[in-house]
């Protein structure tokens, strides 16, 4: 008998790329253990607090070289610290072509295709349109703006309970409410109901060939300490006959690129075409004054909007720029959000700097008629990932901060359509002077909490680094299943297309899972209900 | 490599980033040798406490506390960062970054040596150097330091950090529970306006939406709200 712990399917990180598998294996009948590298924090755990050692728990901020990235990391992953808009990707996305003229996306994938599978992550979720009852004031004005200027404005799905949201606005520190769906209301909790083991602080290191006959590969872990990120408490090893990573678009690739050898060679796009989902963040400093009389906007008596900090961080979104008769490459999308003030740093005062001193301290006092803005362009996938650190994803710092050794220089083509999203977003924000459009940085450099497309799903091995049922090439049994696998920007928030994609993916997995001998049915498994999990106090 | 304030706002946000930095700076025997300001009710600051007030009120400007305040340099009208608690939230332990602050006063009284030097201002030979300097050359001077196109690599990423610091205090109270801040009027929440807290610590917003049609929808929306 063997001393190595086994089971059938290893699952690497429990957002949605690997809640949905979990799920879906350990409902099919598998003997499923889920890995996840950050603490388990339940919906009581939630703190209203920007006191560091709060949200510093569960969100990570990865510094690199020309791009930054927020990122989640606890159970649940990034779907308990996102702002769970819940969008479909544009037809056009699924035909987008590289600066070469090459095919990205694999053949197959439309968005007819998808939207079987965006309906069932729809239900399951489940996902709420909002109504202009439900958008929040910074929705509505920028709702009005596009108005004003001759554009239409939606409001944004989102993965929330709207009866059960109290509008707090701080959904980066994880839902207090329990009305954020975030996978620790649906999938994880039928995933362990259906006998998944979800294991937090166990970050994965390694992954290399198996030794127990029957089994593929064998994962390797560290168990990572609950106060101190930086600490290892243990390490073990699991073995299994499929390994699905979903460690993030930043963990993923590093997990994957230290196994290159023990797996005897990985796919040249592991850790290539990186994308921070075209992000672009800006902002707007609104006239009250000119919002009451030229938008006719008022929230009480005599104040029209002084309500920056109100309501839902995502409210409402023009689609009009996503039309996909446009130029490749001139297709945006264009959302109000709302960032938490541990961002304030950026806002600067005046085009092309200030961002300290009186010019800053008088904008700061009109915080309150800030709009933040945030486009999604088409970008180049220009990001590739240095060798790996020796453990981890990244070099941490403290238990929130990490550096990457990412390189994301944007092309000259994804700095232009940064320049026409921009142009856009002014020419509504400063129609008859409503508003000041401000840089958020006026550096070229991208902030994002989208990562994407570092270990890419496609039809063509020399762009991408799986096939398009998601498993890695030349490497049966192993497959990527989150953002990672994603091949391009969306021009929307990613969150459902990863959800889609990895319920589609799961459907493969389990097919290949009956074929090498593991007892499960490949019926499909009805979707979850709602439910909570139950937390190994 | 290429480092932006974006890039390290987190990285500043914790502070650690310092740490492993300041070896590489030479402490400055200058602000040891200053003489402290009195404050009210016989209240001194030492010269680290006062060169870092002085960091921190270049970046966020506040009113002087006391006639004999050399730190703030009084150009605003209102509580700046240091009313706002910088050097406590610098102390502050989560943040991790105390034991690197005589490392970064050092190298910035370096800086503000040169400074001087480059730009032939006096200064009174009895403060330190960064805080003998008047707003305009304190703010020309982090201009540079952080602005700077020749400044580049690790030295930006360290006063970067330092300055976000500075700004988690004034706009985050990270020191604090929010709650608690927001109540006792903590100077930099209330001056953006940070909304109250209901009486448990937690927020809710009744009234959080105009109710009312204010744009026409795209016209090829799905019926799930979406583009196509």
């Amino acid at each position: 008998m063997s001393v190595i712990e086994t089971t059938d399917v290893l699952v690497i990180g429990s957002g949605p790329g690997g809640a949905i598998p979990a799920y879906r294996l350990a409902a099919a009948g598998a003997k499923v253990v889920v890995l996840e590298r950050g603490p388990w924090l339940e919906t009581q755990d939630f703190e209203h607090s920007l006191q560091i050692g709060t949200y510093t728990r569960i969100v990570d901020y990865i510094t690199a070289n020309g791009v930054s990235i927020v990122a989640g990391n606890c159970v649940g992953g990034s779907s308990v610290v996102y702002f769970a808009a819940a969008l479909r990707a544009p037809s056009f996305v699924f035909r987008r072509r590289d600066a070469s003229g090459r095919r990205i996306w694999p053949k197959s994938f439309t968005r007819e295709l998808l939207d079987r599978w965006y309906d069932v992550v729809e239900h399951t979720l489940p996902v709420a349109e909002q109504t202009w009852d439900d958008v929040p004031y910074a929705g509505g004005v920028w709702a009005a703006a596009c108005h004003h200027a001759g554009h239409t404005c939606n409001p944004v799905p989102l993965a929330v309970n709207l009866r059960e949201c109290t509008n707090c606005n701080w959904m980066l520190n994880g839902c207090r409410f329990g009305a954020k769906r975030s996978m620790l209301l649906n999938y994880l909790p039928a995933a362990q109901a259906h006998g998944a083991a979800i294991r937090p602080l166990h970050e994965v290191q390694l992954i290399s060939p198996a030794v127990t006959p029957g089994y593929s590969y064998a994962v390797s872990y560290t168990n990572v300490d609950a106060t101190d990120y930086r600490l290892t408490t243990g390490a073990g090893v699991i073995e299994a006959k499929v390994v699905i990573v979903a460690a993030g678009a930043v963990a993923t690739p590093a997990i994957l690129q230290r196994s290159a050898v023990t797996l005897g060679g990985l796919p040249r796009a592991v850790g290539r075409y990186f994308s921070p989902n075209g992000d672009r963040v800006s902002m707007a400093v609104l006239d009250e004054r000119k919002l009451h009389e030229v938008l006719k906007l008022e929230r009480k008596p005599g104040v029209a909007y002084e309500a920056f900090p109100i309501g839902k961080p995502i409210g409402s979104m023009t689609y009009d720029y996503l039309d996909p008769k446009r130029r490749a490459g001139d297709r945006y999308g264009l959302q109000q959000i709302y960032f938490p003030t541990i961002t304030n740093i950026l806002s600067e005062a005046r085009p092309g700097g200030d961002w300290f001193g009186p010019g800053k301290e008088r904008l700061t006092d009109r915080w309150r008629s800030w709009l933040t803005l945030l486009a999604m362009v088409e970008d180049g996938n220009e990001g590739v990932f240095g060798t790996p650190p020796p453990t981890g994803a990244f070099i941490r710092v403290d238990s929130a901060a990490a550096l990457s050794l990412l390189t994301y220089h944007p092309t000259a083509r994804t700095r232009k359509a940064w320049a026409r999203s921009d142009r856009a977003i002014k020419s509504i924000i400063e129609k008859d002077r409503i508003g000041t459009h401000l840089d958020w940085s006026a550096t070229p450099n991208a902030l994002t909490a989208h990562p994407l497309s570092s270990c890419r799903i496609g039809d063509d091995p020399a762009i991408s680094a799986c096939e398009p049922t998601h498993q890695l090439r030349g490497h049966p049994g192993l497959y990527v299943t989150d953002g990672s696998s994603v091949p391009t920007s969306l021009c929307v928030n990613p969150s459902l297309t990863i959800a889609a994609l990895a319920e589609q993916a799961s459907r493969h997995i389990v097919r290949y899972a009956h074929q090498v001998g593991i007892n499960v049915h490949t019926d499909q498994t009805p979707p979850p209900g709602s439910g909570s999990l139950h937390h190994p106090k | 490599m290429s480092l932006t304030r974006r890039q390290l706002l987190w990285l500043a946000s914790i502070g650690a980033t310092g740490m492993s930095l300041v070896d590489a700076v030479t402490p400055n025997s200058d602000a040891a040798d200053a003489r402290p300001s009195a404050g009210p009710d016989g209240l001194t600051s030492d010269p680290l406490t006062m060169t870092i007030e002085a960091f921190a009120d270049t970046l966020i400007p506040g009113h002087k506390r006391y006639a004999a305040d050399y730190a703030v340099a009084g150009v605003s009208h209102q509580a700046g960062a240091v009313q706002a608690g910088a050097l406590p939230f610098m102390r502050f332990g989560p943040v991790g970054v105390a034991p690197a602050l005589p490392a970064f006063v050092a190298a910035l009284d370096a800086a503000a040596v040169a400074y001087i030097a480059s730009h032939q201002t006096s200064v009174d030979p009895t403060l330190p150097p960064f805080v003998g300097l008047s707003y305009h050359h304190r703010k020309a001077m982090l201009d540079h330091l952080l602005n700077g196109k020749k400044e580049s690599g690790d030295e930006q990423l360290f006063w970067f950090a330092f300055a976000g610091l500075v700004f988690l205090a004034y706009h985050t109270a990270g020191y604090l529970p929010t709650a608690k801040a927001v109540r006792d009027g903590h100077p930099g929440l209330k001056a953006i306006g940070f909304p109250k807290p209901d009486r448990d610590g937690l927020w809710r917003f009744p009234d959080f939406s105009y109710r009312r049609k204010l744009a026409r929808r795209h016209p090829h929306t799905t019926p799930g709200g979406n583009p196509r």
